[in-house]
Order: structure tokens, then sequence, then C-alpha cells
């Protein structure tokens, strides 16, 4: 664990894998609750926890060298996210996982997925979960727009894109599944630490 | 319709709410937004009476035209640029009272980029996530202003400021922005380094609220490997592939991929919110507080 400055008063903390970032990140925010640390923003990434709008950094740096804290407890409930495995790359990823298109879903539907991060868009998790040797690489050429409701993979992560948008990511499937709502309480669905499942579904939504 | 509202006559080039932006939800992709001249904006609120918290508009290089339903004080902060209401010149910098249906013209800034209105009572769209701030890289918050719209009011503030002028920066000749080495400065050549602090840029025309994009030199990278994605903080100065370096502003995106090799003191973000395309950029290094 490296805590490095960033400006005057944020820390980008590194550790060595996602896993080790969700602890961190749930550690922080708990200290935060306990009111050890007063910090605007605690955001964490593929390798990285950022701390930004940090009361004391040079403390809290020379406080975060030591050990790593455990892995917090898994969160009980998981959401299930339907769906419908229709997306135009299903044979590309295929041909990356080296199976038949048609064992695409039943691949991504068995396992069990966290969310590591979120970024790009509100509500956009990075999910990861996959087994190793799942990792697609983005595409070579960026779709001007992808749906709402998409269902996608790059490098190793599953993302669902909550509104419309440009985007590089395999698109293996759909999902009626509103990601974001600002009405809603919480507005996003998926936050740093949620467990997630997929559950296939046929066109037009009947299991 | 109540009468505390405000019709848009003439929208401008890019007329955004702003207020001070909904910090807090960076975890789950949510951008801080909020005006980019903050002081400027506070000043305006001030100069009406309300409160720092109120919404204000922001406008970009061209002002905008708004019709009042009721008799309220408004302020001009931030760039500078003629202001008249139903014709007539009033003061910029100032509190100006603009009769129920006359018709406030801010004009096009004379120096800078973006004015800002405050209206006494606020502009009160509705908030999205404790904010009415526009923001234009995830679309939270109200749409920029268009002809037509009418937005809503609060309640007129109690008493605003008398004074004749408040005294303002003025928007920069030229722009010197403070850094401090980044989190991945080592990522980059130390020639890279040398060359940020020490040769000139210039604002790019593509700048906009997400960030302040430059022309010059590029740098060059000292590993040429891919980031996995971090958490940015505003003023970051992100180096993309092309090595032209970019300062993020308000609405700038929470988490990315490009390495960061210098953070602009907060204090000098104001002045680059009012850097017009062109102008000169000096990227100063000071020791970390």
């Amino acid at each position: 664990m490296r805590a490095l400055p960033v400006g005057d008063d944020a820390l980008l903390v590194e550790v060595a894998s996602g896993a080790q970032a969700l602890a961190l990140h749930a550690e922080l925010v708990r200290r935060r609750e306990e009111g050890r640390i007063t910090v605007r923003e605690i955001v964490p990434a593929a390798r990285t926890v950022l701390l930004d709008g940090l009361a004391e950094p040079a403390r809290l740096a020379a406080e975060l060298t030591g050990e790593l804290p455990p892995p917090p407890p898994t969160p009980r409930g998981v959401v299930e996210i339907p769906v419908c495995y229709d997306g135009p790359d299903l044979a590309e990823v295929a041909a990356y996982w080296g199976v038949a298109e048609e064992d695409v879903p039943r691949v991504h539907a068995a396992a069990e997925f966290r969310v590591a991060f979120c970024g790009f868009a509100p509500g956009f998790g990075y999910l990861t979960g996959l087994p190793a040797g799942y990792a697609v690489p983005r595409r070579a050429t960026p779709r001007t727009a992808v749906p709402p409701g998409s269902v996608a993979l790059a490098g190793p992560y599953t993302g669902v894109y909550p509104r419309a948008s440009p985007g590089g990511w395999q698109l293996i499937g759909t999902t009626d599944t509103v990601l974001w709502d600002h009405a809603r309480v919480p507005a996003a669905l998926l936050s740093p630490g949620t467990r997630v499942r997929f559950v296939p579904v046929r066109a037009g939504g009947a299991a | 319709m109540t009468d505390r509202a405000l019709a848009v006559v003439r929208a401008g080039a890019l007329t955004t709410v702003q207020d001070r932006g909904r910090p807090g939800h960076a975890h789950l992709g949510v951008p801080r937004s909020g005006a980019l001249d903050a002081p400027a904006a506070a000043l305006a609120n001030r100069l009406v009476g309300n409160p720092p918290q109120e919404a204000v508009l922001e406008t970009t290089l061209d002002g905008c035209a708004v019709r009042p339903r009721s008799t309220v004080a408004v302020a001009v902060t931030g760039a500078p640029c003629p202001v008249a209401v139903d014709g007539r010149p009033v003061a910029w910098g100032a509190p100006v009272r603009v009769p129920a249906r006359a018709v406030l013209e801010v004009g096009a800034a004379v120096r800078g980029l973006r004015s800002y209105i405050a209206v006494s009572g606020g502009i009160r769209v509705e908030p999205v996530l404790g904010s009415r701030s526009c923001d234009l890289l995830s679309g939270l918050g109200p749409a920029p202003l268009a002809n037509g719209v009418v937005l809503p009011l609060g309640g007129p503030a109690a008493v605003y400021a008398h004074v004749d002028a408040a005294p303002q920066p003025g928007p920069p000749a030229e722009l010197v922005l403070r850094v401090v080495p980044g989190p991945r400065a080592d990522w980059f050549t130390p020639a890279a380094l040398r060359t940020l602090t020490s040769r000139a840029y210039r604002v790019s025309a593509a700048s906009n609220r997400i960030g302040l994009r430059t022309e010059g030199p590029a740098l060059e990278r000292a590993h040429a490997g891919e980031l996995p994605s971090e958490g940015m903080v505003l003023g970051a100065v992100q180096v993309p592939p092309d090595g032209r370096p970019v300062v993020f502003l308000a609405d700038h995106p929470t988490t990315g991929g490009y390495p960061v090799i210098a953070v602009v003191r907060s204090a000098d973000l104001p002045a680059a919110a009012q850097a017009r395309p062109g102008t000169p950029v000096h990227f100063v290094t000071v020791r970390r507080r």
C-alpha cells in the first residue's frame, strides 16, 4: 500500500488488486462514518482509492503505510439483473473465450459479480467476477451510440450502460433494469461492493 | 404559474444554471459540477442578498437576455460585459433593480468568458442529488437554457448589498497556473516535466466545462503502458495520448485512465474558467503546502 499526494488536499492510495481496493474503500468509509477522517469523496478504482477534500492528508498518508485492512464482510443481498443475451458482439466474445456462441450466456450468468468501482457515467459500475482468462479487449472502433441497458464486456469488467452513449465495449446483451434514476433513493442501483448476478431471459422479458 | 419566474428571451451560446455543485457522489460516477468561476458566482449572490448556495446563471462569451415576471434585483459578475434593462445601460458588478416584465440584457463579454447572473430569490429549478447545476458531462441537472424556457425563482431575498461596485479580479491576459507534481509525474520523462513548466501553452478552442485543453509542445511519456482507471480531482493536469495537457474543471469525469502529471492549485481555477481560447498559459511549479 502506497499513498501518493494529489494536489494539496487529496491522496491516491495504491494497492495491489481490485479486491484490495474494495476492502480499503470499505475500511475508509467505515472510518469516515466513525468520524475518524474528514473527507469529501472516497473513490475506489481499479487499483487505487482516491480521498479527495481530505482534512489532514499528511497524517492519513502516514497512517496508511501499514497493513491492508481485512476484507469487509460480504454484503448479504445480491442484485439480480435479467439479461437477454442478444448483443451484436456475442460471436466475437465467444471467439475470444474459445467457446460456442450459445455458451456465452451460460458462462457469463454462472459468475457472481461485485461492483469494483463506478465511473464513466452516473450509475455505471465496473463489475468483476468472470474467471481469469475471460478478459476481452475493447472494440478497435468504438460505437458512436450504445443503447441504454446494454450489457457489455471490456478487459476483466462487465458493465451495463445506464443511458445511451458512445462506447467501445463488447455488447453481449440487453436489460430492462434501470441502473440510474435520480428521482429514486438511492439513484444508483449499483455502488462499489454491490453483489450482482445476471439472469438469462428470452427476448421480450419472459424467463 | 407564480410570478416568481424568469423567462428566457435569448439563451445565448451556452447558458447554464449553476450552484456549488453536487460533491459527495464521485464514487457513483457523478461529477461535482457547479459554477466554474465560483468566487464570481458567490459575489453575484451576495450582491442581491442571496445565500451562497442559491443557483445563478453562467453565460459563455455572448451573454443572454431574460425577462422576470416580477420586480427582482440582479447582479452580473465574472466576465465584464455591457448590461442593460429595457435597452438602458445599467451597472455591471453591482445590484440592479429589474422591473416586472422588463428585459435584462447581458451582453457579450468584453474580456473573459463566463458572466454570472444572480437573481434575488435564486433560480429554483428542481435539484438533482442536492444541486441545481447543469452537468454537461453526465447530463444531470437542468438542460442548458433555451429560448422561451421559464425558470422558477425563490422568494425575494431579505436585503441586498448596497454597493456601487464590488472589486473583482480581471480576466487574465496570461493564465498563470501554479502546479504541484501529480501522482503520475513519474510516468513522464524529466524533459516532459521541464517542458510543462518552461514552455508556452495556449488555451485551445476545444476547452469546455469539463476541461481546459491546451495547445503547445507534447509531453513525452517515460513508459507507454496503460494506466488502470483511477480517481480524478478538480485541477488535475491529465495528459491524453496526443501529449497536450488538459486541466480538469468542474464537470470532469470522476475516474480516468490517462496519467496526471501535475495538479493545479484550486485558487487558480477561477481564472482558468475565464481564459479565452488563444490565451497564453504558464504552468509554474510551487511547493506542496
